[in-house]
């Protein structure tokens, strides 16, 4: 298998610098540089990460009057959502097993043992 | 009566890092042993219709459980706990590893933290379980593991629903 450059909204949140830009743009649509102001790097490297969040689908860019607007796709960051769902999936199923061991190791514990070793 | 209750699923802002978050009506006594002894574990911890069998435990600092969860069409993966610190009925560490049938670990796979701790809450038990993993591409892998795993254990519930309509 080859290995390709990934795009995908994991790879969008991979990065500490990724998430800060995505946290500021889910409270309003930013300018390129009022957006780099909030951060220590330079200019380029922040336009830099946008630049991958936008080949993600994550941010979107729009052209108001002569300002570029970075806009959060709220609709993509659902994806992460749906990456933890099988995961919830296995710890649901787990959980309501154990449930069912407590209920039982409440009434016959001793009989449950008894009968395992028969198994 | 068995309640379902709800699984909370958190993901440390560290991005390394799951906390679940589960609440069982049973005293913390019989919880603590549901997770502590390899007779229980075996009756819970794979997800349906996965299995668990262990081949070796010693529940102590210093010790390992070692066990194969096992599936529908008889496919095995070894995995083993690394035991680190137990506080009775509160808390214990361990190092989770895939590995081979003699507990020889497997690279490939990316090991993981757990961090299991106990309370007591009104008439039942507050479990918390905390995954931590070196770094962030290594949960992602764990997690897209889970998506076969994931699908199977719906698979499982769905048998079990149909077979009661």
């Amino acid at each position: 298998m080859s290995q390709t450059t990934r795009r995908d909204v994991f790879q969008a949140i991979a990065d500490p610098t990724r998430r800060g830009i995505l946290t500021l743009l889910t409270l309003q649509a930013m300018t390129p540089n009022a957006l780099a102001d909030h951060f220590d790097s330079s200019r380029q490297a922040v336009s830099k990460h946008v630049g991958i969040l936008t080949e993600c689908g994550l941010v979107t860019q729009q052209q108001t009057g002569r300002e570029i607007y970075y806009h959060l796709n709220t609709q993509k960051i659902k994806e992460v959502d749906a990456w933890l769902e099988p995961f919830r999936k296995i710890w649901e199923g787990r959980f309501s097993q154990l449930d069912e061991l407590l209920n039982n190791i409440k009434t016959n514990d001793h009989d449950r043992h008894t009968r395992n070793k028969d198994r | 009566m068995i309640d379902t209750q709800e699984t909370r699923i958190v993901k440390d802002p560290s991005g390394k890092k799951l906390i679940v978050t589960r609440f069982f009506a049973a005293p913390l006594t019989k919880v603590w042993r549901a997770w502590t002894e390899s007779r229980y574990l075996d009756e819970w911890w794979a997800p349906r219709p996965w299995k668990t069998q262990t081949k070796t435990m010693n529940f102590a600092p210093g010790g390992s459980w070692l066990y194969a969860m096992v599936g529908p069409d008889n496919e095995t993966h070894w995995c083993r706990t690394d035991y680190q610190a137990v506080e009775p009925e509160k808390r214990f560490t361990g190092v989770g590893a895939f590995c081979d049938e003699n507990g020889r670990l497997t690279d490939a796979i990316p090991s993981m933290q757990w961090d299991i701790r106990f309370t007591s809450t009104g008439d039942g038990t507050t479990v918390n379980v905390h995954l931590s993993f070196d770094n962030e591409a290594s949960l992602e892998k764990i997690v897209q593991m889970g998506f076969k795993e994931g699908f199977t254990a719906a698979h499982g519930n769905l048998d079990e629903l149909l077979a009661r309509l």
